[in-house]
């Protein structure tokens, strides 16, 4: 049985699916078969040996609910190891009308699994008629992970959907699986929560809410190294998704820039 | 940092456990629950790896609720104890071992109130008073913001005052 093999733009620091994918089947059958060899590649960051506690994959997604629906936001940059593997990754996906999902970690799991959590919920929806609430979709979806956990497999999506209201649920290969009001997932995260820590609250504005989100997007990219490029965008209401146009944070940089360059110059005067 | 804390009085058990569900060093949520009701008078507090708390402790206790519709009465605290500890003896030596860290809490109508202590490598003590990790305020390096308390007594689970404490 051939070993399969993975070829993954990875959009994680600290997961090492650049390494062959094997099943404990096909080990054995490999150690008995000298002749074929398996794909490695380095490990993947070496800044793993610099800072005492695990990087969480080389991205920034964040989500939040606020009293016009969910924002979920998210750089564009794919990062294998130092390589800027890609700068036009898409890491918000939508399931169905009314359910995007942001992924992070390894790239490749993590186009594996939406696909096939958009098979399983259309699945659902053929045979029972309705539509799988979010929080069982989270369920459901932690349940495929488990079998996984304890193998280097490595996703965190953040599934912002509406039903009944506004719902964000944070599902990770770990095995965690959390609702609340604001998550951001990714080696940007820290900086995004610095920003919307601050301003975050129930009663923004729609044009509010999509700035805050861009800020904390570019804030973040602006510091960790593994993010950057572009900002997406998606608006989450009763009505269903909206993607938002995907913004360069390059002119955002030096519009900033600009302004304070100018803000610096009245001080002066 | 997870800390669980668990008080046996003479007709009551007073139960906490913080708020904090951390993913390394960043707090996920701040409003966390990690107290599972097994029956009317049975409180679980769960801690450690992520995915394995809620696992396990989901499936403690739709088995103790699935034992009480097979057999028309609950089980005891005694009894969902020494059960909850043969299935984390049974998984320790497998391929999928649960990492949690659990206090058992509850008042049986003959017996009393009992708390059972129980750790992940699956020894279980039935103790006065017991607690999980770290809870110092002012000399950790972490502050855990706030906690949840429950007391269960004669007449089931009752929901007291969040305790916040120090800095949010």
């Amino acid at each position: 049985m051939e070993h399969g093999v993975c070829i993954c733009v990875c959009i994680s620091t600290s997961c090492h699916t650049c390494k062959s994918y094997k099943s404990a089947r096909t080990q054995k059958q490999m150690r008995k078969s000298s002749s074929i060899r398996p794909l490695q590649t380095r490990p993947v960051s070496l800044t793993l040996k610099i800072v005492p506690f695990r990087l969480a994959h080389g991205t920034t997604t964040l989500g939040f609910i606020f009293q016009g629906g969910v924002i979920a936001a998210a750089d564009t940059r794919a990062s294998a190891g130092g390589l800027v593997a890609c700068p036009a990754v898409h890491k918000i996906t939508p399931i169905h009308s009314h359910l995007v999902v942001t992924s992070s970690g390894s790239g490749a799991d993590c186009m594996l699994w939406e696909r096939i959590l958009i098979r399983e919920i259309r699945l659902y929806q053929l045979r029972h008629g309705h539509r799988l609430s979010i929080r069982a979709t989270a369920k459901l979806l932690s349940s495929m992970l488990h079998p996984f956990k304890g193998t280097e497999m490595c996703v965190a999506l953040t599934l912002c959907g509406w039903d009944n209201g506004p719902k964000l649920i944070y599902v990770c290969s770990d095995g965690a699986r959390l609702q609340g009001d604001v998550f951001s997932v990714g080696s940007g995260s820290p900086y995004a929560y610095g920003v919307l820590d601050r301003e975050l609250r129930w009663s923004l504005s729609k044009g509010e809410a999509i700035s805050l989100a861009r800020e904390a997007v570019f804030r973040a990219t602006h510091r960790d190294a593994y993010s950057g490029n572009n900002v997406d965008l998606f608006h989450i209401t009763a009505q269903g998704w909206s993607q938002r146009k995907r913004e360069d944070l390059k002119e955002e940089y030096y519009r900033d820039k600009e302004k304070k360059g100018k803000k610096k110059n009245d001080k002066l005067k | 940092m997870e800390y669980l804390i668990g008080i046996q009085g003479p007709d009551f058990v007073l139960v906490a456990a913080d708020n904090v569900a951390a993913s390394s060093i960043i707090q996920m949520k701040h409003d966390y629950d990690k107290m599972f009701k097994l029956s009317e008078k049975i409180l679980l507090l769960c801690v450690g790896e992520a995915g394995d708390t809620v696992q396990f402790a989901e499936y403690i206790q739709k088995n103790v609720q699935l034992y009480k519709m097979r057999n028309g009465y609950e089980l005891s605290p005694a009894a969902a104890a020494n059960f909850t500890r043969k299935n984390l003896a049974d998984y320790l030596r497998s391929r999928t071992p649960y990492h949690v860290n659990l206090l058992l809490a509850g008042y049986d109508d003959t017996d009393g109130p009992g708390l059972y202590y129980m750790d992940y490598l699956s020894s279980l003590a039935k103790a006065p008073f017991a607690a999980h990790g770290y809870g110092l305020n002012k000399r950790f390096i972490l502050n855990l913001p706030s906690f949840t308390v429950r007391l269960i007594d004669k007449e089931g689970i009752h929901d007291l005052e969040k305790l916040t404490l120090g800095t949010k």
